[in-house]
């Protein structure tokens, strides 16, 4: 005789089941958009600005991509890799996002890349750098908007070297970023005929420079290229300045520098130069448009980062209605992707076939709060992308 | 390295270990002197530097002044803290400590965050030090940190003058060997482990505060010095003021001439020199 509960249960389940082609329906309406991104921690203030970003470019299209309107679910990664596998899984397994859109940091966007590898979810990264996740990790639905630590890093090394420098001494924490960042001033200086002496480090996340600034003092190179970030590039910067080293050795880096950081380093930075695909007063007319529109719905400036956000949703838009509104259809949507030029604040761009941006990288020069573009240092520049088999 | 180099480094391994004495002092303080582990150390540093960058235009009349106002709103800060929280930690086991001060930490983050933001903001060294020395012809040396090593001297000196030769220092080292005994002759011990928390907590943003022109402001600073200033007590040995200056001068040697000669492991020599202390000597380098 069947047992009440047991019965009970039975039926429920029965019911529960029923149910699910219903909800597989509705999720064609909405469009579930995973968020994850740095909002406490050192990164907060850049999490911020892509989640801006890439929400105006959705706001500008009336809420809706191919019909579809955006919910977002958000997850803060706090910038933390050994927590990144689990807060990526909570948006692929527990959420059944359709898009994840991630991250600041590039240690947290490799555990997602795995992740989104695995599950087959699409995932636009809006900064992380890490030149693996276009190289040995890509995949068929891992696209990125930002850029790859080498292209800054190679522009500024083709500057250096058609300036005349013949020697070179470069200095950056000991972490896949400083690497790959260091790697591709490198390639861009040894190609334009100069020599790099010598590889300085220091261990992530230490703040203590004047031991190797005094060992760039006697290694006395005719220019020093550095990449730092947020709290570790003001000090820097201030220590460089504040040791006489400016007026010396001229130092130059990646943009991130002096992005974010010019009101902390005040005069200290004046004059430096850096390269990026990015700068403040840009001869492009979107860039305007962008500006305007971002200030007045959010009552702040933006930066590179906003840009990235903006220019993620950009993509999402332009894949999703190749592929007619489905984001499980990676094909379509990458197919569209690659081949189109994407009308950025930045300038015009298109996604090699590793799913990285070609785009111009910018020098730019510190004239008080704004790094002011100077001329393209490369144009069209492509990352390697040495390992990625598609 | 030839020998201008060295010393230029010597140097430079001498100022940096004397900013961490300073930085550490007050964490000596309130482990040493008291037994309670306050992870919260590096949140009262960090709080330092954020008065020192926010204070400055509320108060005017310059970094000195901001100084006084700031060691004065931490040393109230302190005392107001220890009567609330810390007063009900003596008794109880570490972990316990650990818990409710690691609670702090996050609260002072989030409050940091929704009261000054997550940028990263610099702070002005006063105008008369914010010069530099020449040294040799490529490089000259900032002012402002030669007066922050003059500053951690005379800490250094002023701690030990108020321990060995004043009747609060003859009291707080009694309660130190046996609270019952001094509470039984009659002083009131709770009101002298408030002044005890109230110096370490104001020692702590006062290093904040110097150091706020050379390091900058920014989210995540307390827990970067937490762990260093943790290692320069464990070194030294709890409770002894004498062991956290060597060892803090210790570690600017071997982080210091560690990065120039060994880079692949400067970022462990630190915790290798700790672990060969501890292993000859386990209970640090000096008694209290």
């Amino acid at each position: 005789m069947m047992n009440r509960k047991h019965f009970l249960a039975s039926a429920g389940a029965l019911a529960l089941a029923s149910l699910s082609p219903l909800a597989r329906a509705q999720a064609q309406g909405k469009l579930k958009v995973g968020f994850m991104l740095p909002a406490t921690g050192t990164y907060a203030a850049l999490g911020t600005a892509i989640d801006n970003g890439f929400r105006l470019y959705v706001d500008q299209l009336g809420g809706k991509i191919v019909g579809r309107e955006i919910e977002y679910v958000r997850v803060d990664d706090e910038s933390d890799p050994s927590k990144a596998t689990d807060n990526v899984n909570k948006l692929i397994k527990r959420d059944n996002v359709d898009v994840i859109v991630g991250t600041v940091h590039s240690g947290v966007a490799m555990a997602m890349a795995k992740a989104a590898k695995e599950s087959g979810t699409l995932l636009i990264i809006p900064n992380a750098g890490a030149d693996a996740v276009t190289g040995p990790m890509c995949a068929p639905n891992i696209f990125r908007s930002s850029f790859s630590n080498w292209q800054p890093g190679f522009a500024m090394g083709e500057v250096a070297a058609k300036q005349g420098h013949k020697k070179a001494v470069t200095i950056t924490w000991k972490y896949a970023a400083g690497a790959e960042s260091v790697k591709g001033f490198k390639d861009g200086f040894e190609k334009g005929g100069g020599k790099v002496m010598k590889d300085l480090t220091v261990p992530f996340p230490n703040v203590e420079f004047q031991a190797l600034l005094t060992e760039i003092a006697a290694l006395k190179p005719d220019v020093v290229y550095t990449f730092f970030a947020g709290g570790g590039a003001v000090k820097f910067v201030k220590d460089y300045a504040a040791a006489g080293l400016k007026s010396s050795i001229p130092l130059v880096g990646a943009g991130f520098l002096t992005d974010g950081t010019l009101e902390a380093q005040g005069a200290a930075a004046e004059g430096l130069l850096t390269t990026l695909h990015y700068a403040d007063e840009l001869p492009v007319a979107r860039d305007k448009e962008f500006r305007l529109a971002y200030a007045q719905a959010y009552k702040m400036q933006p930066d590179v980062y906003a840009v990235q956000g903006y220019d993620a949703a950009q993509i999402l838009a332009l894949g999703l209605k190749a592929a007619k509104g489905d984001a499980k259809n990676v094909k379509a949507f990458s197919d569209a992707v690659v081949g189109s030029q994407i009308d950025s604040p930045r300038g015009t761009f298109t996604l090699s076939k590793a799913h990285n941006p070609v785009q111009d990288i910018y020098l730019r020069k510190v004239a008080g709060h704004e790094n002011v573009y100077q001329s393209v240092a490369s144009k069209a520049l492509a990352d390697p992308a040495t390992g990625c088999r598609m | 390295m030839d020998f201008s180099t060295f010393l230029i480094q010597c140097l430079n391994s001498l100022q940096y270990g004397l900013l961490l004495f300073l930085v550490a002092s007050g964490l000596t303080l309130i482990f040493g002197i008291m037994g309670v582990i306050n992870l919260a150390h590096g949140s009262f540093y960090m709080i330092g530097a954020y008065m020192a960058y926010g204070l400055a235009p509320l108060v005017g009349g310059g970094f000195f002044v901001t100084l006084a106002v700031g060691v004065v709103a931490s040393v109230v800060l302190g005392y107001v803290l220890e009567w609330a929280f810390f007063s009900f930690l003596y008794e109880r086991d570490h972990l316990q400590q650990v818990l409710m001060t690691y609670g702090l930490i996050l609260v002072f983050e989030e409050l940091r965050s929704l009261l000054a933001g997550n940028d990263v903001h610099g702070v002005q060294a006063p105008s008369g030090l914010d010069g530099a020395i020449a040294l040799g012809d490529v490089m000259s040396y900032p002012a402002y940190r030669l007066f922050i090593s003059a500053c951690c001297v005379l800490l250094a000196l002023g701690m030990w003058w108020v321990f060995t030769r004043t009747r609060l220092g003859m009291r707080i080292r009694a309660g130190t060997a046996n609270r019952e005994m001094v509470q039984s002759l009659g002083i009131d011990i709770s009101l002298l482990y408030r002044v005890v928390f109230a110096v370490g907590v104001a020692l702590a943003a006062f290093a904040g505060m110097i150091a706020a022109p050379v390091s900058s402001v920014y989210p995540g600073m307390g827990e970067s010095v937490l762990i260093i200033c943790f290692v320069v007590v464990v070194i030294g040995g709890i409770g002894s003021i004498r062991g956290a200056l060597v060892a803090a001068l210790l570690i600017g040697f071997v982080d210091t001439f560690g990065k120039v000669l060994l880079p692949q492991a400067a970022g462990v020599l630190v915790y290798v020199l700790m672990a060969a202390v501890l292993l000859w000597r386990p209970d640090g380098l000096f008694k209290p």
